[in-house]
């Protein structure tokens, strides 16, 4: 039993059933060395080598992500690999040519079917969606925040002014100039003053915007992209509170590389952001080496639908000092208000504070106060002139058409027309949000107190049957497919409890809220009894 | 020896508590004396290799600057360093200047080169005949302002029902079908007619098919988004010199993508070479750098030269036996204007009917419908990821609904459509043969163009030392003291000094003896000094 003896052991007993020592030499082929004194440190470094090269020959040769497209090319960079991998390649294609072209990584991950229950809903309206006449059976839509109770108005509107706005009164040499021949990518001047009277007017005049600091994109998607994109670099990450608009991790990370580190609110706050959950959403993304480079907030909420209170915006602006992080503002609904608290913008707040101002960026758009989403039209109002300048260069990828522009400017400088708009469009709002809640009431549905936005936060976790994200999903498939409605599950939100719904009541009219509140029941009645 | 070899085992393992000591100092000793001993002791190391090798790579994946992780699963451990780094740079706490990121600030440095400061000179002292007859005059945008008029004057008499009526199907109010979110990667109607805008300036050759089109705001989108689609951060595009200066924008900007100039000669007329192509991908490959495809611009620009049948197959060939894309930028197939035929790598693909995957085509309205102010680009694609994809990400870059539907009813009204490419490719003609014959007197040669709106100027003569400095200082006197802003060649990474890049389609007739006796004063003193 000493210790040399016992590597000489292992062969012997493994082969042990052939009869003779001298055949067994034939079979086991490293006996001798394994044999000998250095066995066992051969018997592990033979076996480490050749795993080694293994290694080396897996690498080489596999393709750019597992997992990723199954054909796309081998990344490698020697020619040797490359020799082996066109040989191999020819044989699968019939043509004799290398096979099929592979697309980058990113793009075959975006390219993937979508599996986040706000998509599928929205792709499963648009194949059947609802008519009163046309398709009664059809899915009726409270996925989408559109507002389209004020279509009249705009109507009625653009058939009166089209050709003065677009054309010029005169129709001359000069206005065609201006619509066909190439235009300021980050939006006209003209369009920007006109825009940043509409913004003070929907803010109720409470703040002024300065054109300069002005940048117009194709949509508030393009204009929270290129934030993203100037804010932070790749692996850093922006804090956001829960729940959130789904859309943001398409618009900050898909071709960012920028992480959203969630910061959960929760119900018995109203779904308030506190400072301390921000502070120590903070704290452990640094403990996990995450750079946070800074706060995405929405006010009015999306998909709460409450504002900031001045505390917490002051309190907000404490904290992105504290921290020296940047914060972004979401106010695409801030003229989507109807309750009785009053809005407060970030803007408002800088102008009245001694606070660095460079920090501070401001998204809006008017899909969703002026109900126009078909003309995207997205503004960035920043205070930092680096950011300013580096957007502006990038509109170049998401500018807004002449046409469109000339449009919307005189839109916009009808100042009666705005006002008319702004106080019918907020009366409407309002009567349905009414509306809608009582409905959702008489079932035993209670929403959030909000008071703006085109959309309620409602709380179902009566009607889930197991209180967990899976319960919610299976109340948000019954909802989808047995009573045919597209609402928003509060996880696609990352909504940290479960059983909250949005539903966005601006795409109805009044006629289909007892359709709706109709089909609810349905599903509602047969939740209940199981539960 | 196997009989006593078998005994001894069997004692060794009936008493096992016997050798106490020597278990403590050989901690392996049990595995590696029992049955399985060589199988452990080889699964042992190679499983302690393994984490080795897993933890040096993953360690390792900090080293590129720009990660790509686009996924979630991005290692904690790669991030750890890089913010670490960083937060030694920025001072912390409060007070402290708010930075900006990497690429933003790379972004808005860019904007030095010669093409933007001449733009930006244009921009504020414009030539006008009457009003500042003094001003610069715009040569370096490629613009047509030849035939605003026929658009001016359809616009006046359509443009209502063009936007307005569109939407009116069914009971929705017509203001529904502008107002209203809308698809982002364009309305069905907007890319049916747009298919045969597009077989109808390349004169009916090829047809092209509406469910492979995504609309995006201009081209620029369309081919940031291929960049996007075929390329992974530090992969690279060839790109056959001298180029288009704003690829280094479209392609490298956003994307972490970078190109390779594959440098044409003046002796082969600025002809694509594909020994040329080859030696350029190779060298790529020996640096490590994975190349994915090659874009090139058909008629190209700032040359005018088309490429011909024959360099397009041996293109595809090219592409197929390295397994890449091809990019080709067509923006400007109805803008030819001399005797040779345009040839559409579409109508290459559909005869050939093969590897269709690697073919990506990008088209726009700015130059051929002289509307660049509309914004409409197209990415027409044979491969079904990339325009899954590319439909995705057109919500970062979608048009606008009243444009969409202005440009329906245009590109539907046929005897326009008809009438305006005549008219429009006439005057292309007549202003091409003015101002070459123009530059021809002074003794500017340019080379032989059938297509774009530029023309390849060679000024190898004038300038005094031949190099990219005698260039732009060539430049600087053209832009300074005649007031006339041109492209040189280095922005396009033109490899031979001293050509430049005149596009006449800004210009009205009557604006050609001025700009020709401009350029005659900088010729004489650079003349007289050399």
């Amino acid at each position: 039993m000493t210790r040399p003896q016992t590597p000489a052991r292992e062969p012997d007993s493994q082969a042990r059933k052939p009869a003779g020592a001298t055949a067994m030499r034939l079979i086991v082929p490293l006996q001798g060395v394994v044999q000998g004194r250095g066995g066992l440190i051969l018997g592990s470094l033979i076996p480490c080598a050749l795993f080694y090269l293994f290694q080396l020959y897996a690498k080489r040769h596999r393709s750019p992500k597992p997992g990723s497209d199954p054909v796309s090319p081998s990344q490698s960079s020697s020619n040797l690999p490359e020799l082996h991998r066109s040989s191999s390649r020819s044989n699968l294609s019939s043509r004799g040519s290398i096979g099929r072209v592979g697309v980058s990584s990113r793009a075959s991950s975006i390219a993937k079917p979508n599996d986040s229950p706000y998509y599928i809903g929205l792709d499963k309206v648009s194949e059947d969606p609802y008519d009163r006449f046309d398709n009664p059976n059809g899915i009726i839509q409270l996925g989408l925040s559109e507002n389209r109770l004020c279509f009249d108005l705009i109507e009625k509107w653009v058939s009166e002014n089209l050709e003065d706005s677009v054309m010029g009164s005169d129709g001359g040499d000069l206005s065609i100039c201006g619509i066909a021949a190439y235009q300021p990518h980050d939006g006209m001047m003209e369009f920007k003053v006109a825009m940043a009277g509409f913004m003070s007017l929907v803010m109720g005049g409470t703040v002024t915007f300065d054109p300069q600091q002005m940048v117009l994109t194709s949509g508030a998607t393009p204009a929270l992209e290129i934030l993203c994109f100037c804010l932070a670099d790749p692996g850093n990450a922006f804090l956001v509170p829960t729940p959130y608009y789904p859309g943001f991790d398409r618009d900050m990370r898909w071709r960012t590389g920028v992480e959203l580190i969630p910061v959960h609110c929760r119900s018995t706050d109203n779904f308030i952001i506190s400072i301390t959950a921000l502070d120590q959403a903070y704290i452990q993304a640094r403990k996990r080496g995450v750079k946070v480079r800074g706060i995405l907030i929405s006010n009015p909420s999306n998909p709460v639908g409450n504002l900031l209170p001045r505390e917490t915006l002051y309190n907000l602006l404490d904290f992105v000092q504290d921290k020296n992080i940047h914060i972004i503002c979401d106010e695409i609904f801030a003229g989507s208000t109807y309750g009785s608290e009053e809005f407060v913008s970030m803007a408002e707040i800088i102008d009245s504070d001694v606070i660095d101002k460079n920090r501070i960026h401001i998204v809006y758009g008017l899909s969703k106060d002026l109900s126009l989403p078909g003309f995207r039209v997205g503004v960035i109002y920043s205070f930092n002139k680096s950011v300013l300048a580096a957007a502006k260069r990038l509109t170049r990828f998401s500018s807004i058409s002449a046409p469109t522009q000339r449009l919307v400017t005189s839109m916009l400088s009808d100042t009666r027309f705005t006002l008319a708009y702004i106080e019918t469009s907020t009366k409407r709002i309002s009567d349905m949000h009414d509306l809608f809640v009582a409905g959702l009431k008489q079932l035993g549905i209670k929403c959030i107190m909000s008071s703006a936005g085109l959309y309620c936060w409602a709380d179902m976790g009566g009607l889930i049957r197991s209180y967990s994200e899976k319960g919610e999903l299976e109340l948000w498939d019954k909802l989808l497919n047995i009573a045919k409605i597209n609402v928003t599950p509060g996880s696609a939100c990352h909504c940290i409890e479960p059983g909250w719904f949005r539903c966005c009541f601006t795409t109805l009219s009044q006629a289909d809220i007892p359709v709706v509140i109709d089909r609810i029941r349905k599903v509602a009645e047969t939740c209940k009894p199981s539960s | 020896m196997t009989r006593t070899g078998l005994s001894r085992t069997r004692s060794s393992e009936e008493a096992t508590a016997e050798p106490t000591t020597m278990r403590v100092i050989v901690p392996l000793q049990g595995v590696v004396q029992g049955r399985g001993g060589l199988v452990l002791g080889s699964v042992i190391p190679c499983a302690l290799f393994y984490f080795l090798q897993l933890y040096l790579r993953r360690r390792n994946r900090s080293a590129p600057i720009p990660p790509p992780a686009p996924e979630d699963q991005l290692p904690e451990v790669a991030v750890l360093s890089r913010s670490l780094s960083r937060t030694h740079l920025s001072p912390r706490g409060s007070g402290g200047p708010t930075y900006v990121s990497g690429r933003a600030s790379l972004v808005a440095k860019s904007g030095d080169s010669p093409c933007d400061v001449g733009l930006r000179k244009v921009s504020e002292d414009p030539y006008d005949e009457l009003r500042n007859p003094d001003g610069v005059i715009q040569l370096g945008l490629a613009e047509n302002k030849l035939s605003l008029d026929l658009v001016r004057d359809w616009m006046v008499e359509n443009a209502r029902d063009a936007i307005l009526g569109g939407g009116r199907s069914g009971g929705e109010p017509s203001i529904g079908g502008i107002a209203s979110y809308q698809p982002f990667d364009g309305l069905m109607e907007l890319k049916v007619a747009v298919a045969g805008f597009m077989s109808q300036v390349m004169d009916k050759s090829v047809s092209f098919n509406s469910s492979q089109i995504i609309l995006t705001t201009g081209a620029t989108p369309a081919i940031e988004m291929l960049s996007f689609c075929l390329a992974d951060t530090g992969n690279a595009f060839l790109v056959p010199t001298p180029y288009y200066p704003c690829f280094d924008r479209d392609v490298k900007w956003r994307t972490g993508v970078e190109i390779i100039p594959v440098p044409c000669r003046s002796a082969d007329n600025f002809s694509l070479s594909i020994t040329a192509l080859d030696r350029a991908f190779n060298q790529a490959k020996k640096r490590g750098i994975k190349v994915r495809g090659i874009i090139i611009s058909n008629p190209s620009n700032p040359v005018g030269n088309l490429l011909d049948r024959e360099t397009l197959y041996s293109l595809l060939d090219f592409a197929r036996e390295k397994n890449i894309h091809i990019v080709s930028n067509e923006i400007f197939a109805g803008s030819t204007h001399g005797k040779e035929e345009f040839v559409s790598m579409a109508e290459i693909i559909n005869s050939e009917d093969l590897d269709r995957n690697r073919v990506h085509i990008v088209y726009g309205l700015s130059k051929d419908l002289s509307l660049p102010g509309f914004g409409v680009g197209i990415i027409y694609s044979f491969n079904e990821n990339v325009l899954a994809a590319a439909k995705k990400l057109t919500r970062f870059s979608s048009i606008s609904a009243p444009s969409q539907r202005l440009l329906i009813s245009m590109l539907s009204d046929t005897k326009f459509i008809q009438q305006f490419i005549g008219i429009n490719r006439e005057r292309l003609r007549g202003m091409h043969i003015k101002f070459v014959a123009g530059l021809k007197q002074l003794g500017i040669e340019c080379i032989k163009s059938n297509g774009g709106f530029c023309c390849w100027v060679d000024m190898r003569a004038l300038i005094r030392s031949y190099s990219e400095k005698g260039e732009l200082e060539l430049w600087d006197k053209l832009l300074k003291i005649a007031k006339v802003n041109v492209t040189p060649g280095s922005c396009c990474h033109c490899i031979e000094p001293g050509w430049f890049r005149f596009c006449f389609t800004t210009l009205a007739q009557k604006d050609i003896p001025v700009v020709m006796e401009r350029i005659r004063k900088i010729s004489e003193i650079c003349k007289s000094h050399s």
